[in-house]
């Protein structure tokens, strides 16, 4: 192949330059960005619009919060610790036990509270979060993950990225955490990215450090043709999220939780472009078809049929 | 049309630009190659003579804006003599004068020329009007109708009447005619008086010019008195002793007349010496007098009206540009991840000072101590920004460590090392072990590497001798990167990285 990137043209391939400069740029006006890069702002926004979120247990905002850790952790047996800030899945600890007064991460790894106060005074300082701006620490609820995934997950739980633009999903995929990703479901991280047909909530064969995979490597899992549960209320969840924002163009991660349903985890301004690869399909075409619209329907769910007619 | 705006700006950016560089290069001879040079030409003219003792006023008719030099450099050299200048339409004289001399004087008049760049047509100045015919006493005027007449039959015009009439008079086997008119001249300047005397017989204008011919290294040149007749249009130049046309190569016109060329009251015994000699000068000096001989406001405004030291801080300063225009290259068309954006460009400055081995071995050097240092800051768990200072600490005391072993060692290459940015260091340390950590150590020396590579291209480009040569003289190129930059910024093409990254689309053979 003389010019590969004429094929990747006429395959629809959305590019990063094409991302930033015919969507992001235009389409989510920088303004609005708070309202996603803030995880706490998001949670609130989506709790104020009756939009499942995983619940917040506590806020660390300052160091000396940190001495009164095990008060505020005490009442729960396992949880999250994020940065409010943060990005790409980094900065994250998921601890999901105690043992004799320590903490026990998703991997198994035994942290002792001062550890854990080590970690949260780094997210303060900044160390995950854009920019390098002081930020906060989100205590959450742990998702429990639907039995579904428990043969093509690995230590951590998995989540569906929908790609939502204008209002109406255009693409979406799950991501199954591998032992590579640490439990983490960011594609760049070592997890796999499975595309998921929007009409019938299917999985198709996944993409796995770039390359085609039909089982988890972990644990060997068949991830093709599973069936997403609450496929549609995942659908309209993800195209809520839109009104809630203002952003043209974002990305929505919702979790499945065994006993509450889907959650809507956080939003993202500036959406990876893996999702093609996971569901071997183009972005473009849908995007112009999208772009082309002159009026875009107000309620979720006629915006979720007008995407799963486009796609 | 796309982008439009942009593309008529960015065309806008480049036209003024190259507009601007084109016009210093041809008109101001700016050169387009780094340490470029130029023959200059320094004549002395040394007068010397005898004083009586009372006041001494020495008149000398010096160059006046002589066509074919740039002047760049002029000195008078007469300790307590007075000076005046006085400038005439055609000549220029300086006036020495002083109140009370005696004995030995000498005076010298200094001038440093180089060739022109853009050929400048001659002035034209005031068309002179024709001379009466002389009233000739017998025999010559006969002789001289004669001449003339004969002259004329063979001849079109002025030019090749004058040619004609020099070549009849400087016959070898003269004629009679001619042996008559040659009578009694003894002097250069005297023939010259003579043949511009013949010429106002078929009403000719013409005047004597002295020339200096620049040539070799000489000490005791003299000026040579040239013809030059006016066809109505212009003057054209004629040498009295063979009737060729035009100046010998390199001749300076001195002078225009045949007055004598040093008026000497109070003094005796007046004698002229010119002396020539050549060397090698900067282009961009040259030009730079050049400039300011025509009163260019662009080069009044250049950054060579600096100070040196601000100069200096300017070339560097001006490539930085470059350097961040290779980024957006390598990160939007290429694809290529670095810590930082503009982290690389910063190590590359470094490595101007340091040296691209020495900078390397250094930067790899720091970073890997640093590096361990840091896991081990790790263990203590500290807070970031203290954490983050303690390496800063251990980092420049690190460079101080190393530049003492090699002073001590004998190489003096190491102090270079004192203007290592040591925050960009810092940072560096700080997010590979961040990078370490969260990505495994194979991702961290990935993106060290890809740093340092970044570093090492914007070093080879920075310090490419041409290109600071080019941004520095002519800073305007720097309005194209602009224009180059403003389009990439609205390219929305595919990096070169995403086609491996989506390679597995290229794989499948049917279209959708």
């Amino acid at each position: 192949m003389i010019f590969p990137w004429r094929r990747l043209r006429q395959l629809g391939v959305l590019g990063m330059n094409q991302r930033n400069a015919d969507y992001i740029l235009p389409f989510n006006p920088r303004h609005h960005y708070p309202l996603v890069d803030d995880k706490r702002r998001t949670k609130q926004l989506a709790l104020a619009a009756g939009i499942a979120v995983p619940k917040l247990y506590g806020v660390v905002e300052m160091v000396h919060q940190i001495k009164r850790l095990d008060k505020l952790l005490g009442p729960h047996e396992d949880f999250v610790i994020k940065p409010a800030h943060g990005s790409g899945g980094e900065g994250i600890l998921v601890v999901n036990g105690r043992y004799q007064g320590r903490y026990r991460k998703a991997s198994g790894v035994i942290l002792t509270a001062e550890e854990i106060g080590h970690h949260i005074a780094n997210i303060l300082s900044g160390m995950y979060s854009l920019g390098g701006l002081p930020d906060t620490a989100l205590i959450e609820y742990r998702v429990k993950f639907d039995p579904l995934f428990e043969a093509v997950s690995y230590l951590g739980v998995p989540d569906i990225r929908t790609l939502v633009y204008r209002g109406i999903p255009a693409l979406a995929m799950i991501r199954l955490p591998t032992r590579l990703s640490d439990g983490r479901a960011n594609l760049h991280q070592g997890a796999i990215g499975v595309g998921i047909d929007l009409v019938t909530g299917r999985t198709s064969a996944g993409v796995w450090q770039e390359h085609a995979i039909d089982r988890h490597p972990d644990t060997e899992g068949e991830i093709r043709n599973l069936r997403i549960p609450h496929w549609e209320s995942v659908l309209e969840l993800a195209a809520r999220c839109f009104d809630l924002v203002n952003l043209g163009y974002i990305g929505v991660d919702i979790v499945l939780d065994r006993d509450l349903g889907p959650m809507v985890l956080e939003l993202n301004a500036r959406p990876g472009l893996s999702i093609q690869l996971a569901n071997k399909v183009g972005l473009q075409p849908r995007l112009q078809r999208i772009q082309r619209l002159s009026e875009i329907p107000s309620s979720a769910a006629e915006r979720v049929a007008l995407g799963k007619s486009l796609a | 049309m796309k982008n439009l705006h942009i593309k008529i700006l960015a065309f806008l950016l480049v036209m003024i630009g190259l507009g601007l560089a084109y016009y210093k290069v041809t008109r101001l001879g700016l050169p387009v190659l780094p340490a470029e040079q130029t023959e200059v030409w320094m004549v002395e003219a040394r007068l010397a003579f005898e004083a009586k003792g009372g006041p001494v006023k020495a008149r000398f008719y010096i160059p006046n804006a002589p066509p074919g030099f740039t002047v760049v450099g002029e000195d008078f050299i007469s300790s307590k003599y007075g000076l005046t200048m006085d400038e005439g339409d055609i000549n220029r004289t300086a006036q020495w004068a002083v109140r009370r001399a005696e004995g030995k004087q000498v005076l010298y008049y200094r001038i440093e020329l180089a060739p022109e760049i853009a050929h400048i047509k001659p002035q034209k100045g005031n068309i002179p009007p024709f001379p009466a015919a002389p009233d000739y006493p017998e025999p010559m005027g006969s002789v001289v109708q004669a001449l003339l007449e004969e002259v004329r039959r063979k001849s079109a015009d002025v030019a090749s009447f004058s040619g004609e009439l020099l070549a009849r008079l400087n016959a070898s086997n003269p004629t009679e005619n001619v042996q008559i008119l040659r009578k009694g001249i003894e002097s250069a300047h005297a023939w010259v008086k003579q043949v511009i005397y013949i010429l106002a017989g078929a009403r000719i204008p013409a005047r004597m010019v002295y020339i200096l011919p620049l040539k070799g290294d000489v000490s005791h040149s003299k000026l040579l008195p040239w013809l030059e007749v006016h066809n109505g249009r212009e003057w054209l130049a004629f040498n009295p002793k063979t009737g060729s046309r035009g100046f010998p190569a390199n001749a300076l016109i001195w002078h225009v007349g045949d007055e004598p060329l040093l008026e000497l009251e109070g003094g005796e015994s007046p004698k002229v010496e010119y002396s020539v000699s050549s060397r090698f000068q900067e282009l961009v000096l040259v030009a730079e007098q050049r400039a300011r001989q025509i009163n260019s406001l662009i080069m009044d405004f250049s950054l060579f009206s600096l100070p040196v030291q601000t100069q200096n801080v300017y070339r560097v300063l001006l490539l930085i540009p470059i350097g961040t225009f290779l980024i957006v290259v390598l990160r939007n068309v290429i694809g290529i991840k670095t810590f930082g954006t503009f982290m690389p460009i910063l190590i590359a400055l470094a490595f101007r000072e340091t040296d691209l081995l020495w900078g390397v071995a250094m930067f790899t050097g720091i970073v890997a101590v640093g590096l361990i240092l840091r896991f081990y800051l790790e263990y203590l768990k500290l807070l970031l920004v203290p954490r983050l200072a303690s390496v800063l600490v251990m980092v420049i005391l690190l460079m101080a460590v190393i530049s003492v072993l090699t002073h001590k060692m004998g190489l003096e290459r190491g102090l270079s090392v004192a203007l290592f940015p040591m925050v960009i260091l810092t940072m560096t340390i700080e997010r590979m072990s961040l990078v370490w950590e969260e990505h495994g150590p194979g991702e961290a020396l990935q993106q060290g590497l890809g740093s340092l590579l970044v570093a090492i291209l914007g070093y080879l480009l920075m310090a490419n001798k041409l290109l600071e040569h080019l941004v520095f003289v002519f800073p305007e190129l720097l309005l194209v990167v602009l224009a180059m930059t403003l389009l990439l910024g609205r390219y929305t093409g595919y990096r070169l990285t995403e086609i491996w990254r989506f390679k597995e689309f290229l794989r499948k053979t049917e279209l959708p």
